[in-house]
């Protein structure tokens, strides 16, 4: 029960669900919902894990694993894009079969010993600066310090350059970008991607760095949809995104060290004491997301602000819809 | 001000035997198109005559099943707008295609190849300010799409066809969504822009503008070209209007004189706030009678949505109070005014006032599923949905291959026909009707208005919301012009001056003599 | 006569896709292509699982003859087909209740939990005293499954309809805290003899049984297939009647097509969203009680293979229609069953995300009629 071990732990674990949410944000402001990143989380989860296994490179498993959540999230963009399928059910078949195809693949790993992990650093100089240091800058993976770099750049990707602001066109009015010679359906099928390779990144990240090994859906065990519940938090802004997948993250670990002691402030434990009621500590975290999304929900309406107009809706040239 | 020299003159646009098809349609059957270098050449025709079509052929937004065009001299293929705008060639359409949340500077910015990379917005800002007020385009570029008004929106469009060196500029129906005044700024802005060697294509289905703007007209009925660059110097808007419609236009809605009833509607006072919580009623009190018909004008988004929503219960109001016949239901929901007899003809017809998928018969009954003979109880009698909605759709003309058929494979025309089928079979004591006519053809619009006059005639209220000036002046008994959420005037129909409604459209209060008149010839 | 301006004519426009694949939106759909294209959709389906199966090292076809073989091979086997597909029928309704109206309920699992839950209490708490007869016991646990699941799918309904809170998110999530709930009450409470498990029901708190009759009618014997099955198909009628003949049923269909037009036409679109999501909930309550009371007989922690998921695609092969809903759910439930025995255990979910993909893609069919152009550059 040592808050900078808690924090620190959370900015680790944080780390995955950053990448998944940003990859979900670039998706979701081009105008596509994926709720396939659970999916895509596994097959990357399993394919850096098998492939760290069998070559010893966890980089290579990196690279795979990235690439596998990019390939599978093709399929989203192919039926939603092109066959302009509901996206919703898409998103689910999505996850249905990543889970599926993750077990299926990973079937002998979860006997797989101990991998190469990606290397952790410790920065010299700012890991002394008090409060801050040990949190974010004292032997964290190398994903995690990739995590501080890509806030920024997405950030500035998305509201400071051309092809950002043909992104947020994309994913307001499509019609708009359109008529103005924006490619419409290319630059879905790319963000739909770009959210698959992160998404990839995501899974590949738990099985290299945070919590190495091979776990079945438990590997993932719904960060995926936390992921989205994070992007709706943030209101599809990058640094907010970030914000609450390092909260969240601490606030898990908090709940886990919280059983650890006999006593917590003076008094007896009651989650050391008694055992069955540490599941309702399990359940804190989504409830929490409810609660989240509740305040959330109420400041969206408040300030009249919510997501990209065209998000869900098809594109077809020549209907009216936005 | 003649763009007719004797030598044959460059054209900047020549379209040759421009055959379009779409499911069922010849939209264009082997047109032929002319634009001369530093003219303003009007597109002339009804809704659905294939000027939008042709247009969006030479815009690169359809491709043509046949035909050629060239643009100064030069034989194009255009495959997107992109393409078009690369050969300067820029279309303002009538929905506007701009991104609401983004700044004017943005929207310009879109889909070009510069910057490569990083913006510098201020830069590009100061550049669209300069380029507006070159043209006399006023509009604050760091301001975004959704704070400005429609007409500030259209300069918007045109901005971005500027932007990007567009010499050649299609307006389809610009003048559509403004006020008289608001239009005459348009001209001005099209003037100046010719007289600087640009050309313009101004689609329109008002004889009164084209004779004012254009320098020569094209006149198309379903498809095919009847009159092929006339300068509009020799020739008569009856004779435009032959050629237009295919026979004489006679102005044939009969009306029988006023004759005011009890009053059924009666607003005090009302206040109410628009999606993005800004004042869109304010103070608005008014009156209307049985047996009348009060048209509102204004110009697009001064608070005509927002008062049809307050009359319809779908929209609350902060204050005030609205009775019909002596019943409150400002504040109430939607099915309250049902209940009180208030029907309601609404703006978007395929978004609010029909479902697409589901069947005719379904759509038929959507005010009157909860009564008898349809409501059994419990259940739905499909046997009586079905006579009923057969009845009406042979009372209404509703051009159906069955009642089974889903909604969103019928017409504009004959859904408008579905939706007055349905809210007129609810005997309504108040009709709400919000834009009745918008994109209709000639046909359709004469059978829109004769249902409404003969709604009249049954002792109802209604309130006709339109933008469309003639069409107010063509039915209502009295006129109240909406601006900025205010009643700015309230005319008996028989001393409505245009003028004088145009300005108080636009804010002005004084009846100063206005510009030179517009709206006057009316030809629907 | 009337005819609108093309370019208003959004159904006549053609799309351009791809280079040479041209979509044509389709005038009129023929009856028979909505079947057509869901067999022929699943048939490629398993076409593809099979070629997977096939690089994986598995030998597809003996899988699918295994499947079928442990699932429809001979009257025991087709009787606990029957006993799977059960709770897929009343979750699958559930489903297809809810998506029907375009709420994306994917809390069926959790609701079936609380379901399961709600009709245990009736015997653990116990609400009832010891010796009490089914014909009491059985419809106060139908009822306390029932309002369970109800309540349960209230909550989401209600976030969505008076916060606008995404109803996807919250129902995934009472997923997780319904597990958690559970886990608590067979772990903690209820648990017997510290196992994660409670205490065996007494017999009148058991469906009974077609082997229960086995005495009168000697076939029935070893058939497990129980009375939650004609809940499921007294439910596929109840939602038949609702949704095709009833005036709740067509403002369902009227707000799941357009909202918008059915706050116009006067229907309360937010006690909708809160009534058909409790309606759903309480179809997929009533699927947990089923299963309690006709399967396992007791609450334990893992009572369900996922039947809160799978009901997703059992309500989408069907086209979201009630009676679809039975024949797709006895399909899935063969899945289920047979997929229990075959290794790796991802399989089944594998094949159920092929089919499901396969299903969405193949109604671009249904919209739309393909031609593929070759274009001339």
């Amino acid at each position: 029960m040592d808050l900078t071990t808690i924090l620190a732990a959370g900015v680790a674990s944080g780390t995955v669900l950053l990448f998944a949410a940003v990859g979900e944000i670039f998706a979701e402001r081009a105008g596509v919902i994926n709720l396939g990143v659970e999916g895509m989380m596994l097959i990357g989860a399993v394919v850096a894990f098998g492939t760290a296994v069998a070559t010893g490179n966890p980089w290579l498993g990196l690279v795979l694993g990235t690439m596998a959540g990019g390939l599978l999230s093709v399929l989203h963009a192919v039926i939603t894009i092109s066959f302009q399928a509901e996206q919703v059910v898409s998103g689910l078949a999505l996850t249905f079969l990543g889970t599926g195809l993750a077990r299926v693949l990973g079937e002998d790993l979860s006997k797989a010993g101990a991998i190469a992990l990606l290397p952790t650093l410790t920065i010299p100089g700012l890991e002394a600066v008090p409060g801050v240091g040990p949190i974010f800058f004292t032997d964290q993976s190398i994903l995690v310090y990739v995590g501080y770099a890509v806030v920024p750049i997405a950030w500035y990707w998305i509201n400071r350059t051309r092809p950002g602001l043909h992104l947020r066109a994309v994913g307001e009015s499509p019609t708009a970008a359109d008529t103005l010679g924006v490619d419409v359906y290319r630059l879905r099928y790319a963000y739909v991607i770009v959210g698959g390779l992160f998404a990839g990144l995501a899974g590949a990240t738990i099985t290299l760095a945070i919590s190495p090994g091979w776990f079945g859906d438990l590997t993932v065990n719904g960060q995926g949809w936390i992921a989205i519940a994070i992007v709706i938090f943030a209101q599809w802004g990058v640094g907010r995104a970030a914000l609450g997948a390092y909260a969240y993250a601490a606030i898990g670990r908090l709940l886990i060290d919280i059983q650890g002691p006999q006593e917590l402030f003076g008094i007896p434990n009651p989650f050391y004491v008694n055992h069955t009621l540490t599941f309702f500590l399990g359940m804190v975290p989504y409830i929490l997301i409810i609660l989240v999304l509740v305040a959330v929900s109420g400041e969206a309406i408040r300030k009249r602000i919510g997501a990209p107009a065209a998000l869900g809706i098809h594109y077809v040239r020549g209907e009216r819809g936005h | 001000m003649s763009a007719a020299p004797a030598a044959a003159p460059p054209l900047a646009v020549a379209m040759r035997g421009i055959v379009k098809r779409f499911p069922g349609v010849v939209a264009n059957d082997g047109v032929d198109f002319d634009l001369g270098v530093g003219e303003i050449h009007a597109l002339l025709g009804e809704n659905g005559a294939g000027k939008s079509t042709l247009m969006n052929v030479l815009d690169g937004l359809y491709r043509p099943d046949a035909g050629e065009i060239l643009v100064r001299g030069q034989r194009v293929e255009f495959r997107s707008p992109r393409d078009a705008i690369a050969a300067g060639l820029g279309m303002v359409h009538q929905h506007f295609a701009l991104v609401p949340t983004q700044t004017v500077t943005e929207n310009v910015l879109i889909g070009l190849d510069r910057p490569r990379f990083r913006i510098d917005i201020r830069r590009y800002d100061d550049e669209v300010a300069d380029l507006a007020a070159r043209h006399g385009l006023t509009v604050d570029p760091r301001a975004r799409i959704w704070q400005l008004s429609v007409g500030e929106q259209q300069r918007v469009e045109i901005l971005k066809m500027l932007y990007r060196g567009a010499r050649i500029l299609i307006l389809d129906e610009p003048t559509a969504v403004l006020a008289p005044q608001e239009a005459q700024d348009l001209f001005r802005t099209l003037r100046s822009m010719v007289a600087d060697g640009a050309s313009v294509v101004f689609i329109s289905h008002k004889l009164g503008e084209v004779a004012q703007i254009a320098d020569r007209v094209t006149v198309m009925r379903r498809g095919t070209v009847t009159a092929a660059g006339v300068a509009i110097a020799g020739t008569t808007t009856a004779g435009l209007a032959r050629l237009m419609v295919g026979r004489d236009v006679v102005e044939t809605i009969e009306r029988t004189p006023f004759v005011p009833g009890p009053v059924v509607l009666a607003m005090r006072d009302v206040e109410a706030e628009s999606d993005r919580g800004l004042p869109a009623l304010r103070g608005v009190s008014l009156e209307v009678r049985s047996g009348e018909i009060l048209g509102v004008a204004g110009v697009a988004g001064n608070g005509q949505s927002e008062l049809a929503q307050v009359l319809t219960g779908l929209r609350h109001c902060s204050r005030g109070s609205v009775t019909v016949n002596g019943a409150e239901i400002a504040n109430r929901t939607p099915r309250d005014a049902i209940s009180q007899h208030v029907a309601h003809v609404p703006e978007d017809r395929t978004g609010v006032g029909t479902a697409p998928n589901l069947s005719v018969a379904d759509n038929l009954i959507m005010k009157t599923y909860r009564d008898a003979p349809v409501s059994r109880r419990w259940s739905i009698d499909t046997g009586a949905v079905r006579r009923f909605a057969s009845r009406l759709r042979e009372t209404y003309s509703i051009a159906a291959p069955t009642v089974d058929t889903e909604a969103r494979l019928l017409s504009g025309g004959n859904l408008q026909r579905l939706i007055l089928a349905r809210e007129i079979e609810s005997n309504p004591r108040l009709m709400v009707a919000v834009q009745p006519t918008r994109g209709l053809d000639v046909g359709a619009i004469v059978t829109v208005h004769r249902l409404l006059l003969d709604q009249r005639q049954t002792g109802s209220a209604t309130i006709l919301i339109s933008e469309d000036l003639d069409e107010i002046l063509a039915l209502a008994d009295r006129i109240a012009v909406l601006y900025e959420g205010r009643l700015v005037g309230l005319f008996s129909a028989a001393e409505a001056d245009v003028a004088e409604i145009g300005l108080r459209m636009t804010g002005g209060t004084a009846s100063s003599p206005a510009e030179p008149d517009t709206a006057t010839q009316a030809v629907s | 006569m009337t005819t609108s301006a093309p370019a208003r004519q959004p159904e006549g426009e053609r799309v351009r896709l791809a280079r040479t694949i041209r979509l044509e939106r389709r005038l009129e759909v023929p009856r028979w292509l909505p079947v057509a294209t869901t067999i022929g959709a699943i048939v490629v389906a398993l076409v593809i699982s099979g070629i997977i199966l096939w690089f994986a090292g598995g030998d597809p076809i003996a899988i699918f003859v295994h499947i079928l073989r442990s699932s429809f091979g001979s009257l025991g086997v087709i009787s606990d087909t029957l006993v799977t597909a059960t709770p897929l029928i009343l979750t699958g309704l559930a489903c297809a209740l809810a998506f029907r109206m375009r709420l994306w309920n994917i809390g069926a699992e959790g609701q079936f939990l609380m379901g399961a839950w709600g009709a245990s209490a009736v015997i653990l708490i116990p609400l009832v005293p010891a010796g009490t007869p089914s014909i009491i016991t059985i419809p106060l646990m139908m009822v306390a499954g029932m309002l369970a699941g109800a309540l349960y799918g209230a909550i989401p309904g209600i976030l969505k309809a008076y916060r606008d809170v995404n109803e996807i998110i919250v129902t995934l999530m009472l997923n997780y805290i319904a597990a958690g709930w559970i886990a608590y009450w067979v772990f903690g409470p209820w648990s017997e003899a510290g196992f994660q498990l409670t205490a065996q029901f007494p017999k009148s708190a058991w469906l009974p049984r077609l082997s229960d009759f086995a005495s009168s009618v000697p076939a029935f014997g070893g058939l497990t297939v129980h009375f939650g099955l004609i809940f499921g198909i007294v439910a596929a009628v109840v939602v038949r009647f609702l949704l095709f003949r009833s005036g709740r049923g067509y403002e369902i269909r009227l707000i799941g097509d357009s909202p918008r037009a059915a706050r116009y036409a006067g229907i309360n679109v937010a006690r909708n969203t809160v009534i058909v999501f409790a309606m759903s909930g309480a179809l997929a309550g009533l699927a947990g009680m089923s299963e309690v009371a006709g399967v396992v007989h007791r609450l334990q922690l893992v009572i369900s293979p996922g039947y809160g998921f799978t009901a997703i695609i059992v309500a989408y092969i069907a086209k979201l229609h009630p009676y679809g809903v039975i024949i797709a759910a006895i399909a899935f439930g063969a899945l289920i069953l047979a997929g229990r025995e075959i290794q790796p255990s991802g399989i089944p979910s594998m094949i159920q995300g092929i089919i499901l993909f396969c299903l969405i893609a193949s109604e671009v069919v249904l919209r739309y009629r393909v031609r593929i152009e070759r274009r001339a550059a």
